[in-house]
C-alpha cells in the first residue's frame, strides 16, 4: 500500500533498466533472428559457410536444381550461370560455373548474395566452395568464371523434387560484410 | 469491483484544505511549467483533438482522391504521403496521447492519489509530444515531401528509395517514443506507489487495471521502435546493412521487427479503451461489472499473446509452413480472451436497469462494431484466407474498425462520461445524441463497405483504381466526409463544456457510478486527495 | 468536351460503361463470376478451397455475432430503467466464465484444421511442371521463363489521358498490361517471386495467389489453373509513387495454344534483334515519333509528361545540365541508371532504337532544343563499353 512519502526512485529505475534493455533487444533481434533462419530456412538463407563433403550418394532420386543470377543497378556487370538446371542425386558433388564480365572502364568488387527457394529445403543445400564466400574484384573489361561447388544433403526431406539457387550481385563498397 | 465497500468521504477536510490550495498560475506560464496532473490531462485531450482534426482532414484527402477513378486532386506520391501521415499521426498523435491524457486526469483520482508520481516528468513528456510533431509535419513542406512508404515504413521504401524526410521521421519518432515511455512509467510508479490506503490491487478499477498492463506493453515495445528506426537511419545515412541485402541484412527482418514493436502497439491502443467501456457500462446498467477477475486475467492474457502473434501481419513475406502455422493459432488465441471481454459486458448489461446517455450509447456503439472488427480479425488470422485479404481494403476496414469505433469510440464515450467532472457542467445531451448518431451511421458508410471493395481485390494505398470499385468507393467517400463533418459537433459540445456553457454537475454526476472520482466535486478541485482518502478494506 | 468526368448522375455514362463492362466481361471469356462483394471462387482447385474457407469462417462470426448481439439488445430492450425494476446484483460466475473460455476454443479449432490442411497444400510446390521467375520493379513485372528463351518486361497499358480524366475510361482500366504472362492450362506452374528495388508483392486472386517479391530473396508459389482464359491481379505491396499502376494479366491458354505461342514468341525475339541489328541511321522524325512514345510510357509518370519532375522527388528534364549538356552523361544514366533510386537501368529494359529514341526526344523536347540526334550505334558503342 503505498504512501506519498514512498521514495519513486527505486521502481523508476528498474522500469528505465527495462526500457533500454528493450532498446538493445531490438538491435539483438538480428542475430537471433539469423540464427532463426539458419535453422529453419525462413527467406531461404544458406550458412554462408564450407560444408563438410559429402559422404554417401542417394542413388534412389533425382533433383532438379535451377539456378538463376540477377544483379543490382549499382554494378554494370554481366551475371550468368553457365546453365539454367541439372538433375543429381541427393550427395553428389558438381560445379557450376557462373560468368561474369565487368562492362565498365573501372576495376571493381562485387558481392554475390545467395538465396535459396524453397526455404526449407535451404539447409540441405551445402556448398563446399562458392564465390559468394568472398569478394569478387574484377578489372575493367575482365571476365572469369566463379565456380560454385555444391551437393544436396542426401537427408533432404521427400516433398522437394526442386531446389532454385538464386545469386544477386550486388557492387561491394569494400567495407568488411561480416554476414 | 468492490468499491461499494469504499467508504463516503468525509466532504469537510480535504475539500476544505483544497479550496485553500487551489490557486495557480494565470496566462501561457500555467501550462507550460504545469505539473498537475489535471492540467497535463487536459493538454494531452487537447494536443490529441488537434491531432485527431489534423489526421482527419488528410483522410479527406485521400476521400477525396478516391471519390472517383482517375487522378483528380493530389498526384500519386503526395498521395501516398498522406497515407503515411495520417497514419503516423493517428496513432502516435491522436489515440496514444487522448489515453495517457485520460490516464493523467483520472488514474489520480481513481486511486485518490493527490497527483502522479513524478510530476516534473510528467511535463516534459506532454511538451514533446508537439515539438515530435511539428518536426513530423514540418516534413510536408520539404522539397520531396512526407514520408511516403506507409506508416510501417518497410525498407528499401524507407531507406534507399526515400528522400531527406526520413530523417526528420526518425527524430520525431525518437521524441514521441521517448514521451511515451515516460508517461508510461510515471503511471506504472503512480499506481504501485501512489494508491489510497485500502485500495488494494483487486479494488482498483478497470480503467486502471488496463492502464497499468498497457504502460508495461508501452515499456516493452516503444524502445525496439525507437530501435528499430535507429536502424532505418543508420542504413540510409551511415552504411549499415541492418536491412540491406547487399551488406547481407534481410529486409523482411524490418518486417519482424517493426511488427514486433507493432502489434503489441495494436493493443496498447485498444486496452485502455477496454477499461473506459468496463467504467461505463455498468454506471448506466446500474449493475455491477460482470466478471472483474476474469476482466483483469483476459487483458494480461492478451498482452501476452500480443508478443507472440506478430508474424501474422507478414504472412505472404515468405514464411515457413511451421511458422505459418504457428503465428496462425497464437492469433486465433486471442479471439478467446477478446470474447471473454465481449461476453462479461453483455453480461454486465443482462438484467441491469440501463439508460442511454450518449456515453451509453458510444459504449453499446464501441462494443458491437469492435466485435464486428474482431471478427474480420479472425478471418485475417487463417493463413490461406489472408493471402487474399492481405493489404487489400479488407484489411484498411477492419483496422478502422479496431481503431475508429474501438479506439476513438472508446476515448469518444469516456469523454462523454467524465467531462463532467472536469468541468464542472453537464454536456449537452441533445448535441451528444446528435453526434452519437451522425457518427454512428457515416462511420458505418465508412468502413463497412470497405471490407466488400477488399474482398472484390481492390488494393490499399493506391490513388487509383479499376472501375468496378467506382461506386463502392463514392459511397464511401461520402460516408468519409459525413463522419468528418460528425466530429464538428464533438467539437461543439467539448467548447461549450469548457465556456462552462450547460446545466451545474453534481459531485455524483450518473447516478449508477461508482468510484473514488465521483466523491469529490465537480469540477474536481486544483488539487485532489491531498490527504488519502480512507477505503474501507472489507469483503 | 474533352475532360471527362465520372459522375453518379452521369446516366448516359452509366448505362454505357456498365453495357461495355457487361460486353467485355462475356467475351473475355472469364471461367469465373466475379463478384463485386465478396472475393473469387478463383480458377483453380486451392482457390476454390480458400473461398470455402473464407465463407465457412464468415458464417461462423455470422452466428456467433447474432447470438452475442441479439442476448445484448434483447437485454437493451428488455433491462431498462424505464421498465421500472430494480437491477439485479450479481456480478460474476466461474462456471459461466469457464463455459465462454471453451466453447470458442472449441470453435477455433473446428476452424484451425481445415486452415492447415489448406495451407499445407499451398506451400507444397514441388513436381511442377513449368517455372516462371517473376521479377518486380518500379513499376512493372519482368517475366521470366526458366524452361524457354523467353523475357519480357510487362507494364501497365492505360494511356495517361485516361489517368488525367482526359479521354474516356475503358472498360480495362488500369487492368490492362502490353505483355500479358502467357501460361498453359492444366499444368502446375511454379512461380519464383523476386525484386529488383524494394518490396513488390504479386497478386492474382484467381489463383489465391499473394506473394512478396524481396530485393535479394526469391519465394516460392504455385498455382494449377483448370481453364484457359484472363485472369487479372495487381501489386499488392506499397512500392512506391506507381504503385497503384503497375497490374498483372496472365493469358491462360490450352497446352498446344500455349506451346503455339512459345514458338511464334522465339521467332518474334530472334526477328526484332534481326531488325534492329540490321537497322541503320534513323531519323529525326522517326527518333522523335518513337522517343516520345517511349517516353510517355516509362519516363513520364516520374519525369512527368512536361518534363518537369516532381521538385524533391524526381528530378526536372526540362533545361536539366544533363540533358541540355552533358550528352555523355545523359546516355550513362538512362543506360545505366542511378544506383538506389527510381532511376532504373534502362540499357537492359529497352531496346537500342528505343534507348536512342527517347534520349533524343530527351534532348530535343520542351524547349531542349539542343538538335542532338543519338542514333542506335551510339547506344551500342555504349552499352558495349560500358562505364
Amino acid at each position: 500500500m503505498g504512501n506519498q512519502n514512498i521514495s519513486h526512485q527505486p521502481l523508476l529505475r528498474k522500469l528505465l533498466v527495462v526500457s533500454i534493455a528493450m532498446f538493445f533487444f531490438g538491435f539483438a533481434l538480428i542475430p537471433l533472428y539469423d540464427v532463426f533462419c539458419r535453422l529453419t530456412g525462413l527467406n531461404g538463407k544458406t550458412a554462408n559457410t564450407v560444408a563438410a563433403p559429402s559422404t554417401r550418394i542417394d542413388t534412389s532420386r533425382r533433383i532438379k536444381v535451377e539456378f538463376i543470377a540477377n544483379r543490382d543497378d549499382s554494378i554494370p556487370w554481366n551475371f550468368a550461370p553457365e546453365i539454367n538446371s541439372l538433375e543429381l542425386n541427393p550427395g553428389a558433388v558438381k560445379v557450376v560455373n557462373f560468368h561474369v564480365k565487368n562492362l565498365s572502364a573501372q576495376a571493381m568488387i562485387g558481392r554475390a548474395v545467395p538465396s535459396v527457394s524453397p526455404g526449407a529445403a535451404a539447409r540441405y543445400f551445402k556448398k563446399i566452395e562458392c564465390f559468394c564466400f568472398t569478394e569478387q574484384p574484377l578489372d575493367a573489361h575482365g571476365e572469369k568464371a566463379m565456380p560454385v561447388q555444391f551437393y544436396i544433403d542426401p537427408q533432404l526431406p521427400a516433398e522437394y523434387s526442386t531446389i532454385t539457387l538464386s545469386y544477386r550481385l550486388y557492387k561491394s563498397q569494400g567495407q568488411t560484410v561480416t554476414r | 469491483m468492490n468499491q461499494e465497500n469504499i467508504q463516503p468521504i468525509d466532504s469537510t477536510a480535504p475539500h476544505h484544505h483544497d479550496q485553500v490550495d487551489d490557486h495557480k498560475p494565470r496566462g501561457i506560464s500555467r501550462w507550460l511549467y504545469t505539473t498537475n496532473h489535471k492540467d497535463i490531462g487536459t493538454l494531452y485531450l487537447l494536443f490529441s483533438l488537434l491531432m485527431l482534426f489534423t489526421g482527419g482532414s488528410m483522410a479527406m484527402v485521400i476521400r477525396a482522391e478516391l471519390f472517383q477513378p482517375g487522378l483528380q486532386f493530389v498526384d500519386p506520391h503526395f498521395f501516398n504521403q498522406m497515407t503515411t501521415v495520417h497514419g503516423l499521426v493517428m496513432v502516435f498523435g491522436a489515440i496514444m496521447p487522448a489515453f495517457v491524457g485520460l490516464a493523467n486526469w483520472m488514474v489520480p483520482l481513481m486511486i485518490g492519489a493527490p497527483d502522479m508520481a513524478l510530476p516534473r516528468m510528467n511535463n516534459w513528456s506532454f511538451w514533446l509530444l508537439p515539438c515530435a510533431f511539428t518536426i513530423l509535419l514540418s516534413t510536408l513542406f520539404m522539397e520531396g515531401g512526407a514520408p511516403a512508404a506507409g506508416w510501417t515504413f518497410y525498407v528499401p521504401l524507407s531507406t534507399t528509395y526515400s528522400n531527406d524526410s526520413t530523417a526528420f521521421f526518425v527524430f520525431a519518432v525518437h521524441l514521441m517514443g521517448i514521451s511515451s515511455i515516460m508517461g508510461a512509467m510515471n503511471i506504472i510508479v503512480t499506481i504501485f506507489n501512489l494508491r489510497a490506503p485500502g485500495m488494494t490491487w483487486m479494488k482498483l478499477p478497470l480503467f486502471v487495471w488496463t492502464w497499468i498492463i498497457t504502460a508495461f506493453l508501452l515499456i516493452a515495445v516503444m524502445p525496439v521502435l525507437a530501435g528499430v528506426v535507429t536502424m532505418v537511419l543508420t542504413d540510409k545515412y551511415f552504411g549499415t546493412s541492418f536491412f540491406n541485402a547487399a551488406g547481407g541484412g534481410d529486409p523482411v527482418m524490418f518486417q519482424h521487427i517493426f511488427w514486433f514493436f507493432g502489434h503489441p502497439e495494436v493493443y496498447i491502443m485498444i486496452l485502455p479503451a477496454f477499461g473506459i467501456i468496463s467504467s461505463i457500462v455498468p454506471a448506466f446498467a446500474r449493475k455491477p461489472l460482470f466478471g472483474y477477475e476474469s476482466m483483469v486475467i483476459a487483458t494480461a492474457s492478451i498482452a501476452f499473446l500480443s508478443f507472440i502473434v506478430w508474424a501474422h501481419h507478414m504472412f505472404t513475406t515468405g514464411m515457413p509452413v511451421a511458422a505459418e502455422l504457428f503465428f496462425m493459432y497464437t492469433t486465433m488465441l486471442i479471439a478467446v480472451p477478446t470474447g471473454v471481454k465481449v461476453f462479461n459486458w453483455v453480461a454486465t448489461m443482462w438484467r441491469g436497469a440501463m439508460t442511454f446517455e450518449t456515453p451509453m450509447m458510444f459504449a453499446i456503439a464501441f462494443i458491437v462494431l469492435f466485435t464486428i472488427g474482431g471478427f474480420s480479425g479472425l478471418m485475417l488470422a487463417i493463413t490461406p484466407a489472408d493471402f487474399q485479404y492481405q493489404d487489400t481494403y479488407f484489411v484498411v476496414a477492419h483496422f478502422h474498425y479496431v481503431l475508429v469505433t474501438g479506439a476513438l469510440f472508446g476515448i469518444i464515450a469516456g469523454v462523454y462520461f467524465w467531462i463532467p467532472k472536469w468541468t464542472g457542467v453537464m454536456y449537452s445531451e441533445r448535441l451528444g445524441q446528435c453526434h452519437f448518431w451522425c457518427s454512428l451511421v457515416s462511420v458505418n458508410m465508412l468502413f463497412f463497405p470497405m471490407h466488400f471493395v477488399g474482398l472484390a481485390g481492390m488494393p490499399r494505398r493506391i490513388p487509383d483504381y479499376a472501375l468496378q470499385f467506382a461506386d463502392m468507393n463514392a459511397f464511401i467517400s461520402i460516408g468519409g466526409f459525413l463522419f468528418g463533418l460528425s466530429q464538428l459537433l464533438f467539437v461543439a459540445m467539448v467548447f461549450r463544456c469548457i465556456r462552462r456553457k450547460g446545466e451545474k454537475a453534481s459531485a455524483q454526476v450518473w447516478e449508477g457510478a461508482e468510484g473514488l472520482e465521483w466523491q469529490i466535486p465537480s469540477p474536481a478541485p486544483y488539487h485532489t486527495f491531498q490527504i488519502p482518502p480512507d477505503i474501507k478494506s472489507g469483503h | 468536351m474533352k475532360r471527362y468526368c465520372w459522375s453518379l448522375n452521369n446516366k448516359c455514362n452509366w448505362i454505357l460503361f456498365s453495357f461495355v463492362w457487361w460486353c467485355a466481361r462475356s467475351v473475355a471469356a472469364d471461367t469465373t463470376v466475379h463478384s463485386a462483394y465478396n472475393m473469387t471462387r478463383g480458377a483453380t482447385e486451392l482457390s476454390h478451397k480458400v473461398y470455402n474457407l473464407h465463407m465457412i469462417i464468415f458464417y461462423i462470426c455470422c452466428v456467433i455475432g447474432a447470438i452475442v448481439f441479439g442476448l445484448m439488445f434483447w437485454s437493451i430492450v428488455h433491462h431498462r430503467k424505464v421498465k421500472g425494476t430494480a437491477p439485479a446484483q450479481f456480478h460474476g460466475s466461474l462456471k459461466i466464465e469457464i463455459i465462454w473460455t471453451a466453447i470458442p476454443v472449441l470453435i477455433l479449432i473446428a476452424m484451425a484444421i481445415p486452415a492447415t490442411k489448406t495451407l499445407v497444400a499451398m506451400e507444397d510446390a514441388s513436381k511442377a511442371d513449368m517455372t516462371v521467375l517473376v521479377t518486380g520493379s518500379q513499376w512493372k513485372w519482368h517475366y521470366k521463363y526458366m524452361e524457354y528463351p523467353i523475357e519480357f518486361y510487362s507494364l501497365l497499358s492505360t494511356p495517361r489521358d485516361q489517368i488525367e480524366n482526359n479521354a474516356v475510361k475503358d472498360a480495362l482500366y488500369l487492368r490492362e498490361v502490353d505483355k500479358p504472362l502467357v501460361l498453359p492450362a492444366g499444368k502446375k506452374i511454379r512461380f519464383l517471386v523476386t525484386a529488383d528495388d524494394v518490396i513488390h508483392s504479386w497478386w492474382v486472386p484467381d489463383f489465391a495467389i499473394k506473394k512478396d517479391a524481396n530485393p535479394g530473396f526469391i519465394n516460392e508459389t504455385w498455382a494449377k489453373i483448370d481453364n484457359p482464359g484472363i485472369y487479372r491481379g495487381q501489386c499488392a505491396e506499397l512500392c512506391g509513387k506507381d504503385h497503384g499502376f503497375m497490374p498483372i494479366v496472365v493469358d491462360v491458354k490450352t497446352p498446344e495454344a500455349f506451346e503455339q505461342w512459345v514458338a511464334e514468341k522465339i521467332a518474334e525475339q530472334e526477328k526484332a534483334k534481326a531488325a534492329e541489328a540490321a537497322r541503320g541511321l534513323m531519323t529525326r522524325e522517326e527518333l522523335m515519333e518513337l522517343g516520345q512514345k517511349t517516353y510517355e510510357s516509362r519516363c513520364a509518370v516520374c519525369h512527368q509528361p512536361g518534363g518537369e519532375g516532381l521538385p524533391g522527388a524526381f528530378p526536372a528534364l526540362k533545361g536539366s545540365a544533363i540533358v541540355t549538356k552533358n550528352k555523355p552523361a545523359h546516355l550513362h544514366i538512362v543506360l545505366f541508371g542511378k544506383p538506389a533510386t527510381a532511376m532504373q537501368a534502362f540499357g537492359k529494359q529497352l531496346t537500342a532504337a528505343e534507348l536512342a529514341a527517347v534520349i533524343t526526344y530527351e534532348r530535343n523536347a520542351w524547349g531542349n532544343n539542343t538538335g542532338d540526334l543519338v542514333q542506335i550505334a551510339d547506344i551500342n558503342a555504349v552499352l558495349s563499353a560500358g562505364e
